[in-house]
């Protein structure tokens, strides 16, 4: 999908692009309103991820102007306390607020949430093999069997389906799955490793053991 | 002093006060004229009576004779049971009545007719004189008829009218002091009006009061309008300052985090991992602990004047659950919400707030594909929000004390929290007359807290 991220600073609209990239999505930068403007006038974004202070003027100011011919979703980052501030930004026409500092899983979160209340985007299915796997609703399809993941099977079935061949550390796959402000420990992703094998493994697909460095995804027939 | 005392008050006592004035000067004024009235109309037969005796002196060979008419006498007997003197004198010499009697000083010189008061026999009595020349013998005679009578009657009847005087004029007081108290309340009503027409406002609302007020209340609106407008523009001031101080510190906690999280994607190291996980629960921490502190302040700044909206809770749990669902959904744990009808009035803000840290709390502490239950009631004047979870419980210790600001519970190790979450709640609720019931719910024993308000 197609992101443009209004934010003036550089190294963190640099890191989120960096982020959002690993799970498949291009995100354009623009460090100014009028910036974002230009954007917009010439391509369409499937999200907006917009700062509420920017140079050239408030976010939500922007956001209030542009709302009656804007029709992408936006998600605003703000800085400020969430009782005062959450309910300016969804007034404005927000579809979701961000407070900075944010986790990128719970930015991720909040993304898919509210691409899936938007509806209307066009599916974003990813091939693995014989199956089709929809990493928005969590669903795999292969032939004529269809299976649902919770969220965290399909977290780490992303990870894996994203980045095909590529073995992933325990340790890895915690900091992808888990948000940090709760001590999980490592036995954690074998559970979670172990019941995914259980939900794709009548889908032809398998998550091997690489002894010593991990765990990687196999979507050929053994 | 003055400048406490109630304007109403002072009001009503001026104008009651010139009331008492208006009474007493006219109390005084009636008994005055009834006085003189009944002093002239017995002046009036006392010379009356001094005349018919006097008429009926003549000359009888050189000597002055009178007959004594008993109508002359009888006249003065029928205003009042008063007693009634009489004296003739011709020249040197008494006639006949009371030797003793005095006679006016001016009898034999002045008037026609001559009124005196005077005492005789120790009684206060009136007496009118009436002066005729009686040719006798060798050349005219004085003769002095005169009449008196004791002031009993007149003291009675100018009594009686007074006391009537007396008690009209209470009764006028009486009835202007009302008055008073009701002129004062009128004339007042602009300003209790206006004074509503501010207390009525808002917490935030600082518009210019433009509603009509007396010409006397322009200079006050005017003042009070200039007053809310700097305290407006200082408001906004100090909103702008802290909107943007927040926007310089948290940028660079989010690039931090951030960069921290990329860095933790390439470390070969686990000793390096851990320390990059350090760095991100130590942003977390001290970004939810600043954002809590000024949810706290805005509590403590909102609950002093509550705003008054009417608040469907079942919205509410609706609106404050869908701000958590992603955050949920990432520990695939899911809000089942049960509600029944329950309005409350309060700070929908302010409510929303308490909702949404304790609901945090319960996601925050419940493990992985759990269910938070979440149920809206109301019975008996109470709407109860009821949030249970299947995680580890309230732990060990005094459970009331999880309240207090930066109390955290026993068995929240390895969980980011800043320890303001239900205090925050717990002042709203009590702001709201409510309170925040903590407990561990009966089997499984995850926490079970219930925000309780009383219900509109």
């Amino acid at each position: 999908m197609r992101f443009l991220l209004v934010e003036d600073n550089g190294e963190l609209a640099e890191a989120v692009s960096n982020r959002l990239a690993l799970d498949g999505h291009a995100v354009d930068h623009a460090d100014s309103l009028a910036e974002a403007e230009h954007c917009l006038a010439a391509t369409s974004y499937d999200l907006i991820l917009l700062d509420v202070m920017l140079p050239d003027g408030d976010g939500r100011d922007f956001l209030a102007r542009s709302r009656a011919h804007l029709e992408t979703p936006v998600i605003v980052l703000t800085a400020r306390a969430r009782v005062t501030d959450r309910v300016g930004a969804l007034d404005q026409g927000a579809d979701d607020y961000i407070t900075k500092p944010f986790d990128f899983s719970e930015l991720e979160a909040r993304v898919r949430a509210v691409l899936r209340r938007r509806g209307g985007s066009a599916r974003n299915e990813i091939a693995l093999g014989e199956a089709l796997f929809d990493p928005m609703s969590g669903t795999l399809r292969a032939g004529g069997e269809s299976v649902t993941l919770r969220n965290r099977e399909t977290r780490l079935l992303e990870v894996f389906a994203r980045h095909p061949g590529q073995t992933f550390s325990k340790g890895q796959l915690l900091d992808r799955l888990f948000s940090f402000d709760a001590e999980v420990t490592e036995n954690a992703i074998e559970v979670y490793v172990g019941r995914l094998r259980k939900r794709i493994g009548p889908l032809g697909l398998r998550i091997e053991t690489v002894r010593g460095l991990g765990y990687r995804l196999e979507t050929a027939p053994a | 002093m003055i400048a406490r005392l109630s304007i109403g008050h002072r009001l009503t006592v001026l104008l009651a006060g010139v009331a008492a004035l208006l009474s007493l000067l006219s109390w005084w004024m009636v008994s005055e004229l009834a006085r003189q009235a009944a002093a002239r109309s017995q002046d009036n037969v006392l010379a009356a009576s001094a005349t018919t005796i006097a008429e009926t002196i003549r000359s009888e060979q050189g000597e002055v004779r009178l007959e004594l008419p008993y109508s002359a006498l009888s006249m003065l007997g029928a205003i009042s049971e008063d007693r009634v003197f009489y004296k003739v004198v011709a020249g040197e010499r008494v006639l006949t009545g009371y030797d003793d009697l005095p006679v006016p000083t001016d009898a034999a010189t002045g008037a026609r007719v001559a009124f005196e008061t005077g005492q005789y026999s120790g009684e206060a009595i009136r007496m009118a004189s009436v002066r005729r020349t009686v040719l006798a013998g060798a050349g005219p005679v004085p003769v002095v008829v005169t009449v008196a009578q004791t002031l009993s009657g007149v003291d009675a009847v100018s009594g009686q009218l007074s006391r009537l005087a007396a008690a009209l004029s209470l009764a006028f007081f009486l009835v202007a002091v009302g008055l008073s108290v009701f002129a004062a309340r009128a004339s007042l009503r602009p300003l209790n009006a206006f004074a509503q027409a501010v207390s009525r406002r808002g917490p935030s609302d600082l518009r210019p009061l433009r509603r009509d007020a007396p010409p006397e209340l322009a200079p006050l609106r005017g003042a009070l309008n200039r007053l809310m407008d700097r305290l407006g523009q200082s408001i906004r001031r100090s909103e702008d300052f802290i909107a943007e101080a927040a926007h310089r510190v948290r940028t660079p906690l989010a690039t931090v985090r951030a960069q921290a999280e990329i860095a933790l994607r390439s470390a070969e190291s686990e000793d390096s991992r851990q320390r990059l996980r350090r760095i991100i629960r130590a942003v977390d921490e001290s970004s939810r602990s600043a954002g809590q502190l000024l949810d706290h302040a805005t509590v403590a700044y909102r609950a002093e004047d509550l705003a008054r909206d009417r608040i469907d809770l079942g919205e509410l749990v609706a609106q404050a659950a869908a701000a958590l669902e992603p955050t949920a959904t990432m520990k695939d744990i899911e809000f089942r919400i049960a509600t029944s009808q329950a309005r409350v009035v309060g700070d929908a803000v302010l409510l929303e707030s308490a909702l949404g840290n304790v609901l945090d709390n319960a996601v925050k502490y419940s493990p992985d594909e759990t269910t938070v239950h979440i149920a809206v009631s109301a019975e008996e004047g109470v709407a109860r929000i009821t949030v249970t979870d299947e995680g580890p419980g309230l732990g060990e210790g005094p459970i009331e004390s999880l309240t207090e600001r930066f109390r955290r519970g026993g068995n929240t190790e390895g969980v980011v929290g800043s320890g303001l979450g239900l205090t925050i709640a717990a002042d709203v609720l009590a702001a709201h007359g409510g309170r925040l019931d903590l407990r561990n719910a009966a089997e499984g024993g995850g926490a079970c807290v219930t925000l309780v308000l009383p219900s509109a």
